[in-house]
């Protein structure tokens, strides 16, 4: 064939080493990222779709959030309790459990709600809009498509992500309470007391801080994965599947980062 | 006020995979013009590359003196505003009625009251036989009427060009007979440059001013309809008899030894899959519904073609100057003795063709100087 040269070069100017399809897809996730920064501050804003976005997040997560918030702070509370307890210093029991739960186990368990349930209902949702050529349309129609669908979903599991962390943080604390004082026999006012002893309000700020990280990333991971489906419902499905493993993978991730950071830079209380 | 679309050396691959190469063409203002090719040769994708959807590997697409492939994302916004486009399944938003539908661009992109809107919107929607329908959802109607909603939103802002991808796939005879006609009489009225990308022989045949070919990852021509209705190239005679026999496989291509094998078979007596008539052959093209104006594009394509006509093979010359009037021959200086023996070439069209007023001669016969191509237009 005449032109036999000319794919196997360009194949070779691409980068065609082991890897680079991944590199290629960290970089189309982070320019997508980056679109979405930018388009936020575009005029004009998507009001109506960010509250129905909201709203549609929020009512698939909130009962599934409490209903895990609450063993979670169960496991914490009896495993800390017998801890604690071998160490001798079964007053300090309040204290560990809320870092615990505020710190890691309530932006962690938002997040995953948030990737799990509203990613993969906005992954699917954008998913099915590109394989009908929604997307094309409406690109064609001159409406962003970034800036018109993806960024209300971004911004709306960010809000709904905050607020979720807030929930969870006060049902894990109340579930830690009850299992620490109704059935490991835990002293309520030591319980309490302790609350102020090790925890400071620079944790409620990274908290929520990495929950609203966390609620970024799973709405563009979601974003990123339905915009490019590999053809057909099939590929939707796919793409479903892969936006909630790499959330997942990202976020533990990027939840030891900060957490490495956060400790590293904010000294701890009493210190 | 129509704009035109000049495509140079445009080459798109996916991988290793090429899908067409170097790719020129000049779409001219308020010309309707179709792409004929055999399923899979990316005529869709040829499309998608026109409007920027999809990055073409080299090349240009320049529209109204924006280079579409290079262009900055803010241009290429504002230059799709230009477009109207009919997608193969119509693409409407599935959480929208069809009212709403037709209604978005209008509501994106201007400061209409909604009372206009409104007006508008039932206008286009009557405009494609689907008054009435307006408060339906896309997934509540039938593919048919889910394709002329979308040419009803294609058309909303007045688009200067309208691209159709397929068209016809999913209607039936009759309604593509009547969406041609819908297409040749927006022609008519807002002077839109018109890409159709179909495999309908009879929407080729009849709608266009100009037909092309893509087959084998590259454009087999571009040209004056009657350029392609008269070709002897194998793919095109193939592909417009819709016959097995010819370059043409099930896969994209055939090799030499199945193509002996068919050939052996037609001499056996086996058909090649058509009814024995030759499709090739110039037939008159269709008009605006009586009432509405002349077309613009199609006086200016006449004053083109007939500036070109010595470089046209001479099947094509005969075809183009026996669809001419009298009146026409005289003006352009052609003879109509010729006429008689071009055996399919069309027989003076039974309808008489509206004319443009009481034609003017000096006019016509001077235009072909200043006038093409493309010159004292914005």
């Amino acid at each position: 064939m005449a032109g036999g040269r000319a794919p196997v070069t360009t194949g070779a100017a691409r980068g065609d080493f082991p890897g680079a399809g991944a590199l290629r897809e960290t970089g189309k996730l982070c320019a997508l990222g980056i679109d979405v920064v930018v388009n936020t501050f575009r005029r004009p804003f998507q009001a109506r779709e960010f509250i129905q976005q909201c709203w549609f997040i929020a009512s698939v997560t909130i009962l599934p959030t409490a209903l895990v918030a609450i063993p979670f702070g169960a496991i914490i509370a009896l495993q800390l309790g017998t801890l604690i307890v071998q160490l001798g210093a079964q007053s300090f029991t309040g204290a560990a459990s809320v870092l615990a739960i505020i710190q890691q186990a309530a932006p962690l368990v938002t997040a995953l709600l948030v990737a799990g349930a509203g990613g993969s209902a906005i992954c699917a949702d954008i998913g099915s809009r590109t394989i009908r050529e929604e997307i094309d349309a409406m690109e064609v129609l001159g409406v962003s498509a970034v800036q018109r669908l993806v960024v209300p979903r971004v911004l709306a599991a960010m809000l709904v992500a905050v607020l979720l962390n807030g929930l969870v943080s006060v049902v894990g604390v109340m579930g830690g309470y009850f299992f620490n004082v109704v059935l490991q026999g835990g002293t309520p006012g030591a319980y309490l007391a302790s609350f102020s002893a090790l925890a400071q309000l620079s944790d409620l700020w990274i908290s929520e801080l990495k929950a609203l990280i966390f609620g970024f990333i799973a709405g563009v991971v979601a974003a990123h994965r339905g915009l490019n489906p590999k053809g057909g419902p099939k590929g939707v499905g796919d793409a479903v599947n892969q936006s909630v493993v790499i959330t997942f993978l990202l976020l533990f991730f990027v939840n030891f980062v900060l957490t490495a950071v956060y400790l590293q830079v904010v000294p701890a209380k009493g210190s | 006020m129509s704009a035109e679309v000049v495509i140079e050396g445009l080459t798109k691959s996916f991988g290793k995979q090429a899908i067409w190469r170097d790719v020129s063409l000049t779409l001219p203002p308020g010309e309707v013009s179709v792409m004929l090719g055999p399923s899979g040769t990316g005529k869709s994708v040829f499309l998608k590359s026109m409007i920027g959807l999809l990055k073409p590997d080299r090349g240009s697409c320049v529209i109204n003196g924006v280079d579409i492939v290079t262009c900055s994302e803010a241009k290429l916004y504002e230059t799709r505003k230009l477009f109207g486009v009919l997608f193969q399944d119509g693409a409407l938003f599935g959480s929208m009625n069809l009212y709403d539908n037709v209604a978005f661009p209008l509501r994106e992109h201007t400061k209409k009251s909604e009372s206009e809107i409104k007006r508008i919107v039932l206008e286009k929607l009557d405009l494609t036989g689907l008054q009435g329908a307006e408060g339906k959802l896309p997934g509540e109607i039938s593919g048919g009427m889910r394709k002329r909603a979308g040419l009803a939103r294609a058309l909303v802002l007045d688009p200067e060009i309208i691209l159709c991808d397929e068209p016809d796939s999913g209607l039936d005879p009759v309604r593509t007979a009547y969406l041609s006609q819908l297409l040749i009489d927006l022609n008519a009225q807002i002077d839109a440059t018109i890409l159709i990308v179909t495999h309908n022989i009879n929407l080729a045949r009849t709608v266009p001013d100009n037909l092309g070919m893509l087959f084998r990852k590259e454009l087999v021509m571009f040209g004056p309809r009657e350029v392609l209705l008269t070709s002897d190239e194998p793919v095109v005679e193939q592909f417009l008899n819709g016959r097995r026999l010819g370059p043409i496989g099930m896969s994209e291509e055939k090799d030499a030894a199945q193509m002996a094998r068919e050939q052996a078979h037609v001499e056996a007596g086996h058909a090649d899959g058509t009814a024995g008539e030759d499709m090739r052959g110039v037939v008159p093209q269709l008009v605006p519904t009586p009432g509405l104006p002349p077309r613009q594009g199609e006086r200016r394509r006449k004053d083109r073609v007939m500036k070109i006509l010595h470089t046209l093979p001479p099947v094509a010359q005969q075809g183009i100057i026996a669809s001419l009037t009298d009146d026409e021959r005289r003006h352009y200086g052609v003879g109509g003795a010729r006429t008689g023996f071009a055996q399919p070439v069309a027989q003076p069209s039974p309808r008489p063709r509206p004319q443009p007023g009481p034609h003017d001669t000096q006019e016509i016969a001077r235009v072909p100087e200043p006038g093409w191509p493309g010159g004292g237009r914005p």
